[in-house]
């Protein structure tokens, strides 16, 4: 593969609220050897609908075919690629974090820079929520990192145009 | 309304889509449907394994162009399916098969007979479908015929538990489906339309390259008048045998790894390549980065994964391979001008390669590969000339052609012999697994076949490896009287891998040699069919002719040479272009 020209894309795949549905789009990928960095699931505000975030990287021939072959599933009802359009995306990390002494002060600044919460609070940790595009994540967990990480669990990303989702529609053709 | 059982549900669901037959066999989850497909008026074909019930419904579907349909258990009876569904998932083959699961309340609870075949079936079948109660049966099998059916076919499964057989509900069997999530493209673009014909008419040296899409899309007409219209010559892929008229004048042949001469030259050699209903498989392309390299591509495809998915095309059209190709000759009109004598001088190139390529079977067999004592078949019975695998296939050509024969394969150097020495010139008239590439496929695909064309002559070409996979479909053929003719060319080994071993493994046969084999003519009667023989070459004409002319199910044990070679052929990881037997000299000129 041409390593120079390698995508990352978020994908919205719009889905029909079904047992096995996902199922069906994890062995697709799996089994045609693509990749997922992140997905997140969830009901629509029609029930009858739900919404994969689907974070995956190849090069653009490998993309066009994730897309075309998510497409051809018969519960996908529609695949836009995010990354065509000008787009917000949000992820949820818990993390738990030593605080002792002074840090404690220190901890909760952070906590108010970045615009987190803290959750929970025991004699020896702090247990914190933020939330945030990746890269806001990744320096968080940076910073944080400094004061010891004890634990630590992430959502997957989960994006929204910031045009009407969906209206477009791409030919394949 | 009276409510009905699911089990009757499913039967006049079955009759609304026009299905006459199922193929299938019974177990303890279907019994509910069997009890009332008895009076149904739709005839069950009880074969001796579920796999050949579903290569039954391929083989059906194949010749008809309608679903083939399969009725299996649950558990074994539904793994049993699973190579039939992958055959016709990767072959485009619509074809459904009703599984029965145990109830609702025992699945996930490792039940007698319990799989989660939705699961096994998720990656081979084109959708599938659990029936979760008997209200929505009729809804999903009428989505299941259409899903089946429509934009590019393929295989689908319907999993029953029993309790939605057993249970009742109103039967109302919608008229149509409208998915909002599966809606194929048939039109092609009018831009990519024009920019096709502009490329057409601009090429020196086209090549169309048909698969298996025209058959399906009953596209052949349309193929053959653009071919004559701009005399653009035409190659076929193997599952696209007979889309295109094997004895037509334009006709390369099969194109490939075991593709012929003249045809893997074209396509190296060509300016244009305009693919129709064919995806760039593997075993067409060889080395992928070496394929077609001085061509433009138009491809044609319904399905859009196909295109993109392994060469960059620089006409792409997501269409129905007829609406496309009507729309081309529509915008190209009744005498398009192109450079006549541009096109002369390409047919007249390809008028060379074919001479050029020209491979005697006979010279080969001696010289090459039949070393006389080396060759087992070469002494068995005496010591005198075996017969040439390929002179069987050319002599069943001559002797069943006016007849309109449909030929079944299984898969192997049979397989190609088949491809390569009897001319195709209908669709629908070669059955063969492509893409699987099934050993055992042949036999039941000509129950299908022959239960679809009752007084058709039905043949399956086999090997003395391959038809054993499946060879207790006698009893089916015999027991339902099906007049199915077997040629099997015996050279007692598993003839493509020991090739394979022959060419590129030094001559070591690990695995690959079978001995004696069983005796197939005392098989077949054991079986209640006919059995012949051939040993040498000068009997193979009469035990051809006296083969097909007999009543009834029959088998023929051709004893051939055990060194013939599928040639030409293409070695793995080598361009198209590159062909053994051929010196490199003859290649490299032009």
């Amino acid at each position: 593969m041409d390593k120079l020209n390698i995508l990352r894309r978020t994908l919205s795949v719009l889905v029909d609220n079904e047992p096995g549905v996902l199922a069906r789009v994890t062995t697709l990928i799996s089994g045609r050897g693509f990749n997922i960095e992140s997905l997140s699931v969830a009901e629509t505000m029609d029930p009858k609908v739900s919404l994969i975030t689907l974070i995956t990287s190849g090069s653009p021939q490998i993309i066009e075919q994730i897309i075309k072959q998510l497409r051809k599933l018969v519960n996908v009802i529609k695949v836009v690629d995010l990354s065509d359009e000008d787009y917000v995306e949000k992820q949820l990390v818990l993390v738990k974090v030593r605080a002792a002494g002074p840090d404690r002060a220190e901890l909760r600044s952070l906590c108010e820079i970045f615009k987190g919460k803290i959750l929970d609070v025991s004699p020896r940790t702090y247990t914190m929520e933020f939330t945030g595009n990746e890269k806001k994540i990744r320096d968080i967990l940076i910073l944080l990192d400094e004061f010891g990480i004890e634990e630590q669990v992430s959502t997957g990303l989960t994006a929204m145009a910031r045009t009407r989702l969906f209206k477009k529609e791409r030919r394949p053709d | 309304m009276a409510e009905l059982t699911g089990a009757q549900i499913l039967i006049e669901c079955w009759k609304k889509e026009g299905v006459e037959l199922v193929f299938g066999y019974p177990g303890a989850t279907t019994i509910d449907i069997h009890h009332y497909l008895m009076e149904s008026g739709l005839r069950f074909v009880l074969t001796r394994h579920e796999q050949a019930a579903v290569h039954a419904a391929e083989g059906y579907a194949r010749v008809t162009g309608r679903p083939g349909v399969a009725l299996v258990t649950s558990g074994p009876g539904a793994t049993n399916a699973v190579t039939g569904l992958a055959a016709a998932y990767l072959d485009s083959i619509p074809v459904i098969v009703f599984s029965g699961q145990v109830a609702r309340m025992m699945i996930g609870n490792d039940a007698f007979q319990e799989v989660d075949i939705v699961g096994i079936t998720r990656p081979i079948t084109k959708h599938n479908y659990l029936v979760r109660d008997t209200e929505s049966l009729a809804r999903t099998v009428k989505e299941a015929f259409y899903v089946a059916a429509s934009g590019r076919p393929g295989s689908i499964l319907v999993d029953l538990p029993k309790d939605v057989l057993a249970g009742t509900a109103e039967f109302r069997y919608p008229g149509k489906v409208r998915l909002r999530a599966y809606q194929p493209h048939l039109e092609p673009h009018p831009k990519q339309v024009a920019k096709a014909v502009e490329l057409m008419l601009a090429a020196k040296k086209p090549v169309i390259y048909a698969g298996g899409g025209v058959a399906m899309s009953r596209a052949g007409k349309a193929l053959l008048t653009l071919a004559e219209r701009l005399q653009i010559p035409v190659t076929n892929t193997l599952m696209g045998l007979g889309g295109f008229p094997g004895t037509h004048p334009l006709f390369l042949g099969m194109l490939g790894m075991h593709g012929l001469y003249q045809a893997n030259r074209a396509v190296q050699e060509c300016d244009l390549l305009i693919a129709v209903g064919a995806r760039f498989d593997d075993r067409v392309t060889g080395r992928l980065d070496r394929f077609a390299q001085k061509a433009k591509i138009i491809q044609i495809d319904v399905d859009p994964t196909s295109i993109h998915k392994r060469v960059t095309t620089q006409v792409p059209m997501v269409a129905d391979a007829q609406q496309a190709l009507q729309a081309i000759l529509e915008l190209l009109g009744r005498s398009p001008d192109y450079d006549r004598e541009a096109r002369g001088a390409w047919l007249a190139a390809i008028a060379r390669w074919k001479n050029e390529g020209l491979l005697d079977y006979r010279r080969l067999g001696r010289a090459a590969s039949c070393t006389g004592p080396g060759c087992v078949n070469h002494g068995r019975g005496g010591s005198f000339e075996p017969i040439q695998p390929q002179m069987v296939v050319e002599t069943l050509y001559e002797k069943a052609k006016d007849r309109d024969p449909y030929i079944c394969t299984e898969v192997g150097q049979h397989q190609m012999w088949a491809a390569q020495y009897y001319l195709y010139d209908k669709p629908r008239r070669f059955l063969t697994s492509g893409g699987l590439g099934v050993m055992g496929f042949g036999l039941p695909a000509a129950i299908g076949a022959q239960v679809a064309r009752p007084e058709a002559l039905v043949i399956d070409v086999a090997g003395d490896g391959s038809i054993l996979m499946n060879i207790q479909e006698l009893v089916t053929i015999v027991e339902e009287k099906l007049p199915i003719k077997v040629v099997i060319l015996n050279n007692g080994c598993l003839g493509m891998v020991r090739q394979w071993q022959q060419l590129f493994y030094g001559g070591r046969y690990s695995g690959t040699l079978l001995g004696a084999g069983p005796d197939f003519v005392r098989l077949a009667e054991a079986f209640g069919a006919r059995g012949f023989r051939a040993t040498r070459p000068e009997e193979v004409a009469g035990v051809m002719e006296k083969g097909l002319a007999a009543e009834g199910p029959v088998v023929m044990d051709f004893i051939v040479c055990q060194q013939a070679l599928v040639y030409p052929m293409v070695a793995a990881g080598k361009e198209i272009g590159d062909m053994l037997p051929y010196a490199a000299e003859i290649l490299a000129q032009d």
